[in-house]
């Protein structure tokens, strides 16, 4: 799995960071996601594909490459 | 309940595309069906305010998924066609154009349209702003419009006035509060909300409702303005009425199911056996605040959604969320978390409103009830976690 982020998009929900947390954080300065692990390990997928669900702002993109 | 073979879902947006999503995260492999009056494939409103309406996005960005993902939920979206009935005791969905769709769980998700002014509909130059086709109708006649006139000191009326600002259109925003969101926020957050409009140039026309809409003596079916209930008016010739929203029950009128400023559930977002409500729509029994809830808002849609989908699966568990949401205007990023009111005690608890970077804590008898984050997003969410608690 591959994830991708659209920086434009995020509106700093934050809904991301509170799903899968080993994942996804914000910016200090203005909440704008930050990408921790773009290929996530096998026991992080179901909490990233949540992520990537919830995210208000369809931010977030995932592939299965 | 067991698990249903087949499942509904009325309205085909932000929360009903999220209850199918979620069934399908969840293991669901029956039958899945999305039922939408819209035409366009599921997209976000909260651009259409914003970055839609600005000429920043093209439309399709805000379509919420591409067209494989839809391809991969293996669910059957039905567009252009809206509910029209519901048959509770036979959980049957018949549409205006004569279908009639059996489930055996169907999720109401039509959300809800916006409240218009009487005399509004006979007239050109008036416009409402909930749909993708409402954004760019608007966006069309702005590019063009001297004065834009909005009519609503809300959170819509706040970012659209914002956004036409932003596109060097003379703007006017009346409304009966003393600041944009003081009923949401409080003076503070209010107060500098309504500090930025005016540096931005934003007319504040504020504390006296409008009463209605004005047309020229020729009666050339073209809006002129709206007048104030104090009398005065004021001259545009373009206007957006943004003066709150209706949920869209119309359709469930003869159910038989329980209504009232939206459809009324149960904790478990269950308006009947086999029948459940998400996002805009829901009026639900929210256990922790022991009253019934609707929140507009993104966020309660994709969460509200995640429980019906939750529940229809069988888990039981009541929907108990700390509301949500944000907006944008000019270079102010809001988010509020829990439950603002405009008499709370108010204190800064990071940053400086002077700079305009700060969070705020909302307290009642001392007890915390939200979170203000203003150019502060992810500290609100840290400051909502200590103050307000919750798993979220
Ligand atoms: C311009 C705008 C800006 C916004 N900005 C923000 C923001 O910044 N932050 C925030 O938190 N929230 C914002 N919101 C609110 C947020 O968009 C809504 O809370 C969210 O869209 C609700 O989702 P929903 O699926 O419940 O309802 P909707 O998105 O309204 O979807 C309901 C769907 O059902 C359809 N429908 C209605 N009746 C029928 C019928 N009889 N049969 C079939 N289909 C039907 C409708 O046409 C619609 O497509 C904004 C809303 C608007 C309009
Ligand atoms: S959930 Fe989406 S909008 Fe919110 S911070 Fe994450 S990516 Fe951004």
């Amino acid at each position: 799995m591959k994830i991708t982020v659209d920086e434009d998009k995020c509106c700093g929900a934050g809904s991301c960071v509170l799903a899968a947390p080993e994942v996804f954080d914000q910016r200090d300065e203005d909440g704008v996601v930050v990408l921790l692990e773009a290929e996530p390990a096998q026991h992080l997928r179901a909490a990233v594909r949540e992520a990537a669900d919830v995210c208000p702002a369809a931010a977030i993109a995932l592939s299965e490459a | 309940m067991s698990t249903p073979a087949r499942v509904l879902v009325a309205g085909a947006s932000a929360a009903g595309l999220a209850t199918a999503e979620a069934l399908r995260r969840k293991g669901y492999t029956g039958a899945l069906t999305l039922l939408g009056d819209e035409e366009h494939v599921p997209y976000d409103r909260p651009p259409l305010s914003k970055q839609v309406l600005a000429g920043a996005w093209q439309p399709e960005r805000s379509h919420l998924r591409t067209r494989e993902v839809l391809d991969a939920l293996d669910a059957e979206f039905l567009l252009g066609d809206a509910a029209a009935s519901l048959d509770v005791a036979n959980r049957t969905v018949h549409t205006e154009s004569g279908r009639a769709l059996a489930a055996d769980a169907i999720v109401l998700a039509t959300g809800v349209r916006p409240r218009t002014l009487p005399g509004q509909e006979g007239l050109t130059g008036v416009h409402v702003l909930r749909s993708l086709d409402d954004a760019l109708a608007l966006r069309a006649e702005l590019l063009a419009a001297r004065r834009l006139l909005v009519v609503g000191d809300g959170v819509l009326g706040a970012e659209i006035a914002a956004t036409a600002r932003g596109l060097g259109v003379e703007v006017v925003l009346a409304g009966p509060q003393a600041a944009p969101l003081a009923a949401q926020l409080g003076p503070l957050a209010s107060g500098l909300l309504a500090e930025l409009h005016n540096e931005n140039g934003v007319k504040l026309r504020l504390g006296a409702g409008v009463d209605g809409l004005t047309t020229d003596a020729a009666n050339s079916g073209r809006v002129t303005g709206a007048r104030l209930c104090t009398g005065e008016v004021l001259e545009a010739d373009l206007v957006v009425v943004a003066l709150g929203a209706i949920p869209c029950t119309d359709w469930l009128e003869d159910s038989g199911l329980v209504l009232g400023n939206g459809v009324v559930c149960d904790s478990r977002c269950r308006a009947a056996d086999g029948i459940y409500a998400a996002g805009d729509v829901a009026r639900w029994h929210h256990e922790h605040l022991g009253s019934l809830l609707r929140l507009e808002n993104r966020t309660n849609a994709t969460e509200q959604a995640l429980a019906v989908a939750a529940n229809l699966l069988g888990a039981d568990q009541p929907y108990t969320p700390i509301p949500y949401f944000w907006t944008d205007q000019f270079d102010a990023k809001l988010q509020i978390h829990g439950v603002l009111t405009a008499d709370a005690e108010v204190s800064v608890v990071e940053g400086d409103p002077a700079a305009r970077r700060f969070v705020a804590r909302y307290a009642r008898h001392g007890k915390a009830v939200g979170v203000l984050g203003w150019n502060m997003p992810k500290q609100a969410r840290l400051h909502r976690r200590q103050h307000l608690g919750g798993s979220r």
